[in-house]
């Protein structure tokens, strides 16, 4: 039972796998280890339609989304969690509010912004909306609570500014949240369609969702590209989830804590 | 008791940790929510800008617009997948629970359409159930299944439905390992006490284990209605909206930038983003109440 539904999960990807390396001629046979294997569509799909260009503002669009919500949700959840300041509650459920607001609600009108601060088409303009984020700040500020407070304490009695004692103490003691958070941004940068979709034009700035949709808009009649290009977008997160399964799950623990 | 020199100090210092935060979600969230429902109070074409307020005029031409029932009523259909998730994703944590070799192999398995983009999901299920030469085709005819191939995508009526199978088996990994985390947390005294008590395996989940997790329950129809509410992305890459596919989601997509299906119209587009929200929180809060009636105090 168990290891016949891994066909049904995992059959559709190597269905795609097999055509992706199929040469021309009947390349929708059943046979799923085709006789003639090439790997000439990765090639050209890579440098000719642009795919590396993709690939690479991927990339760049991950590291800037993971490392704004690994700072900026830490900063912001570490106050919400240890210090004692008016507002504390009212900051906090304003910040969780956001949790109930569809995004398509307000898409329009954060597009038009984005078009003033000459945001358009540009890689910032995709991870900027998103650069800290409720979920975040809850799931590290979570982690932070269970903290015990000697530590902070003793820092403080020893003279440690604020900054300090978030930076040197007690950020250091959350690295299983922040795994958790930084895989979890991860995961979403890298598939995150319907911004990109929006605020983003030209194909030098195209992340790999953008260029996979517009490539299956565009070449019908080539499927072989776009299942190879597909498995290229795909790879990266496939194989950083198998070598860090824990990790993956571990954040889906710490996420359902919220009940 | 800390001097209030210290501990305006410490106020300060929680505003600066706080501020690149409450800078991004204010301008980037607050700002344009607010800007959403304003919008929506405009004529606002964006090729004849007049921005004339038009108090709820947009709002009276979604509801004359038959397109917006269509989609509506298809969002509310799409529902259904949530009862499925909820069965599927606790049949799956139910059968992968025992500690046997490999398991954390098949538990891999399963959570591998998590992590993989929706975009690519959507192609690779679009290969599968093409009419022609899709996989699922060839095998049923080749089976003797089917005679000729099945319009899986392409025939009114069955498309929305097979879209939203593709939903079901993205999000079920998902839903899976929250199950799973909660069923490690029913004590296993409880569940030993019952079979002690005479009761059978089924009687025992449906009186100590469901109760048990029906938090978990909740959450997970929730997060999986609230989902299924914003369906985009599967409908974008596998049908277009065609064959009478369109939801709310889709609907605003195609009023506010598809210049294909006529003029751009924002006003329209942000009432349409209102009602999404209308209909979001209404069908959250209803189920959060029902589901909590369910087992008293959850």
């Amino acid at each position: 039972m168990l290891l016949a539904l891994v066909p049904l999960f995992v059959g559709p990807f190597l269905w795609m796998l097999s055509i992706s390396v199929r040469e021309s001629g009947n390349i929708y046979s059943l046979n799923l280890i085709p006789e003639n294997a090439t790997l000439q569509w990765y090639g050209e799909v890579w440098s000719q339609y642009n795919l590396d260009r993709a690939f690479l503002n991927s990339i760049i669009v991950a590291i800037l989304q993971v490392g704004s919500n690994l700072l900026f949700c830490s900063l912001a959840a570490y106050p919400l969690a240890r210090l004692h300041f008016p507002g504390r509650k009212i900051v906090f459920l304003l910040i969780l509010s956001t949790m109930m607001v569809p995004f398509q609600l307000y898409m329009i009108p954060l597009f038009l912004l984005s078009l003033k601060l000459g945001l358009f088409d540009t890689l910032v303009g995709i991870v900027i909306p998103a650069a800290s984020g409720a979920f975040g700040i809850y799931l590290i500020k979570q982690y932070y609570e269970t903290i015990p407070s000697d530590l902070e304490e003793a820092a403080r009695i020893d003279g440690a500014g604020e900054f300090r004692i978030w930076a040197s103490v007690m950020m250091p003691l959350t690295k299983p949240a922040m795994a958790a958070l930084a895989i979890f941004v991860f995961v979403q940068s890298w598939s995150n369609f319907l911004w990109p979709l929006i605020i983003i034009n030209s194909e030098s700035t195209w992340t790999l969702p953008i260029a996979i949709a517009r490539l299956s808009g565009d070449f019908i009649d080539k499927t072989q590209y776009i299942a190879a290009g597909s498995v290229i977008a795909v790879a990266p997160v496939i194989v950083v989830f198998f070598l860090a399964q824990r990790w993956f799950i571990g954040g889906v623990t710490l996420g359902s804590v919220k009940g | 008791m800390k001097s209030s020199a210290a501990s305006s100090r410490q106020t300060m210092t929680a505003w600066a940790f706080l501020a690149p935060t409450l800078i991004v979600m204010g301008l980037f969230q607050f700002l344009p929510i607010l800007g959403a429902f304003g919008m929506s109070l405009l004529d606002y074409f964006p090729d004849s800008p007049n921005n004339r307020f038009v108090g709820l005029e947009n709002f009276a031409r979604v509801l004359r617009d038959p397109a917006f029932w269509e989609a509506l009523k298809n969002s509310v259909l799409y529902l259904l997948v949530v009862p499925v998730v909820v069965g599927l994703a606790l049949a799956l944590a139910l059968l992968v629970e025992p500690a046997i070799p490999f398991m954390n192999t098949f538990r891999a398995c399963y959570y591998v359409p998590v992590v993989t983009m929706m975009v690519v999901v959507a192609y690779a299920w679009t290969l599968v159930f093409n009419t022609d030469n899709g996989l699922l085709n060839q095998l049923l005819v080749k089976w003797g299944a089917a005679e000729r191939g099945i319009p899986w995508l392409t025939s009114e009526g069955l498309a929305l439905w097979t879209v939203m199978t593709v939903t079901v088996w993205k999000g079920l990994g998902y839903y899976m390992v929250m199950f799973i985390v909660a069923l490690k947390a029913v004590p296993k005294e409880l569940t030993e006490a019952s079979r002690i008590d005479g009761a059978n395996p089924v009687q025992g989940f449906a009186n100590v284990t469901i109760p048990m997790i029906w938090p978990t329950v909740t959450l997970v129809a929730i997060i999986s209605s609230i989902s299924a509410l914003q369906v985009f992305e599967e409908i974008y890459m596998m049908t277009n909206g065609r064959v009478g596919t369109s939801t709310l989601v889709y609907e605003i997509y195609t009023t506010g930038f598809d210049m294909s299906r006529g003029a751009i119209d924002f006003g329209q587009a942000c009432a349409m983003g209102v009602l999404l929200f209308v209909v979001i929180l209404g069908f959250t809060v209803f189920a959060v109440k029902r589901m909590q009636g369910a087992y008293g105090t959850t």
